[in-house]
């Protein structure tokens, strides 16, 4: 049974590996195009949203609104594009109209609009606004008895927003163990290093005396994701938090770990470069 | 004379009434229930209340989550708190989506009284305006405040609902058909109008008896949708009428006066005041003291309106 289970893991992880770098793709690509937004945090984002909209929620692109679907808070809303790049190869909108980003006219906003967007289920843009968000969403499938789930992607600077920390205590008042948050713990931010911007340790003491499940993993391995995913949904009585550490501009390597790449495009040779680099799936870890 | 009711009661009452028939209705509020008169409806409803503490970017938050899945959040605070400390949640988490919340904000103008300055909304309606999709009523007494907040469940889009502290004379005493978006004319006239929202209504028809001993006839006009203002009902008035006077509990930068003038500056200008509060904040004091020190009184409408005739008619 165990050495089923890991097998089934191990394909598992290999296929998300695998969407996750088409997803990356999109991104360079996208932001290349728009010749403006924010590449670093999308790439790092970009294992987790995966395991979101190709294992874990429960959606139907035919039927954006279907009332008993899981939903999903990009509460970091200047990660648009992995949402709308995971958007599109789930179906909810042709893949070529990814290349419209921020362009005017276009349904792809720099930030998410959720009027425009199928599959998009909140606006966000300004941070630390989703949690409580993704709170009202729990309250009412709770009261509607619905066993729809809520998912909410948080930034690490994100949690600098004091807002961040009202809806934290809420969650675990109200119990909401419908509600999991994923936290892309990239450590970096526009300023800088978040260490030297405001430092968030320690951070998941912080969740823990706050009432949440914390499980604390490695954002890009897949066979740490999905597992951590699996234990939020058993988790009873509290509300879930994922911090899932990550490397800000993963998978192309002039990206990683720099700063600079929070909010800047790529031109056109270092798109060229990025998808050459982005051609390669790793194992899925 | 029926009991002062204030409105604020007239809305605890009303959420009570309407739950029962409208179980989309939801309510949240942030440690102020027994101020805002939400804690009847908390009572009878428990499943559907919220209440968030004092956390009100959260509580706004909050209500837009409850919204997308089609509930009718009504999130209740001060005024000041709910648009001053929560505006940007508003802005961006309720007004931008066009989500159907219920900013249903008490306390608002320095009928407050003795808790002061830092508990008066001066600014909410100016604030509140400024926001697209975003609808501003401020009922006059307490009947129109039980209309306004059932017609607000049929109204699509946000909308702020402005209520005060302070026990009110009926300026309805029987029953009228209130339509958002509609102003009220509660007695016709022609040498001027009186455009006024809240309690300022009241005022305004007190003046208008004192002003008709005098031979003066003003239209009175019950602008309780600030937004979208009924601007027919504003350029009748400048038409037939030819002077004007707006009477608002609140600053007279941005608020009632300042949509009026809006619209009258580029259809159809005529002589104008704004009584309101002349940009400046309020203080601790008895609700009475306080509007007769700031000028919000009939007295003050009676002097305001005479000016404008006489302006008219040189």
């Amino acid at each position: 049974m165990v050495m089923e289970h890991d097998l089934s893991l191990d394909d598992l992880s290999q296929g998300l590996a695998q969407k996750a770098q088409r997803i990356r793709q999109h991104i360079v690509r996208m932001i290349g195009e728009a010749g403006s937004g924010h590449p670093g945090g999308s790439l790092s984002a970009a294992d987790l949203v995966t395991s979101l909209f190709f294992q874990e929620l429960r959606l139907d692109p035919a039927h954006p609104d279907w009332p008993a679907r899981d939903r999903f808070i990009l509460s970091k809303g200047h990660a648009a594009p992995v949402l709308y790049a995971a958007l599109a190869e789930r179906g909810f909108f042709p893949v070529e109209e990814l290349l419209t980003l921020r362009k005017i006219g276009a349904r792809l906003q720099g930030h998410p609009d959720c009027r425009k967007v199928p599959g998009v289920e909140m606006s966000t843009g300004s941070l630390g606004q989703g949690l409580s968000v993704a709170n009202g969403l729990a309250l009412a499938g709770r009261l509607d008895r619905s066993n729809y789930r809520v998912y909410v992607l948080l930034g690490d600077g994100e949690c600098e927003e004091g807002q961040i920390w009202e809806a934290a205590m809420l969650a675990a008042h109200y119990g909401l163990d419908n509600l999991v948050a994923l936290l892309d713990y990239n450590g970096l931010q526009i300023d800088g290093p978040i260490q030297e911007v405001l430092s968030p340790d320690p951070l998941a003491d912080r969740w823990r005396a706050f009432g949440w499940a914390v499980q604390e993993i490695d954002g890009h391995d897949f066979k740490q994701i999905i597992p951590a995913l699996n234990q939020a949904r058993e988790t009873k009585g509290q509300p879930s938090i994922i911090i899932a550490r990550t490397v800000k501009g993963k998978g192309v390597s002039f990206m990683e770990h720099q700063v600079g790449w929070h909010g800047t495009a790529p031109n056109q040779e270092q798109v060229v470069q990025a998808l050459a680099e982005l051609e390669v799936v790793g194992d899925g870890r | 004379m029926a009991a002062k009711i204030a409105t604020r009661d007239a809305y605890g009452k009303a959420l009570v009434r309407l739950g029962e028939r409208h179980p989309q209705i939801v309510v949240l509020d942030a440690d102020l229930s027994k101020s805002t008169k939400t804690a009847e409806f908390a009572r009878v409803y428990p499943e559907r209340f919220f209440q968030v503490g004092i956390a009100e970017q959260n509580l706004m938050g909050t209500a837009a989550g409850l919204a997308l899945t089609g509930k009718i959040p009504f999130a209740s605070t001060f005024a000041v708190f709910a648009t001053g400390r929560a505006f940007e949640q508003i802005r961006n988490s309720i007004a931008y989506p066009c989500l159907k919340v219920r900013i249903a904000a008490t306390h608002a103008g320095i009928s407050v009284g003795e808790d002061g300055a830092s508990h008066q909304a001066i600014e909410d309606i100016a604030i509140m305006r400024a926001l697209p999709h975003m609808t501003v009523v401020v009922p006059a007494d307490a009947r129109e405040t039980e209309k306004a907040v059932e017609a607000l469940l049929n109204w699509e889009g946000p909308a702020y609902l402005r209520m005060g502290r302070l026990a009110l004379p009926a300026v309805y005493e029987e029953d009228y058909s209130f339509s958002l978006g509609r102003a009220v004319q509660l007695r016709a006239g022609a040498d001027a109008t009186i455009i006024a929202c809240g309690l300022m209504v009241y005022e305004a028809l007190q003046a208008a008896e004192v002003l008709a001993r005098e031979g003066i006839e003003v239209r009175i006009l019950n602008m309780h949708t600030i937004k979208p203002l009924d601007e027919e009902a504003v350029l009748r008035a400048a038409q037939e009428t030819g002077a004007i006077v707006t009477a608002e509990e609140h600053s007279i930068i941005g608020g009632l006066g300042s949509a009026v003038a809006e619209v009258l500056s580029e259809k159809h200008p005529v002589y104008l005041y704004r009584l309101g509060l002349r940009d400046c904040f309020g203080e601790s004091g008895a609700p009475g003291a306080l509007l007769k020190k700031y000028g919000l009184t009939a007295t003050n409408l009676v002097e305001a309106t005479r000016s404008v005739i006489k302006s008219k008619k040189n």
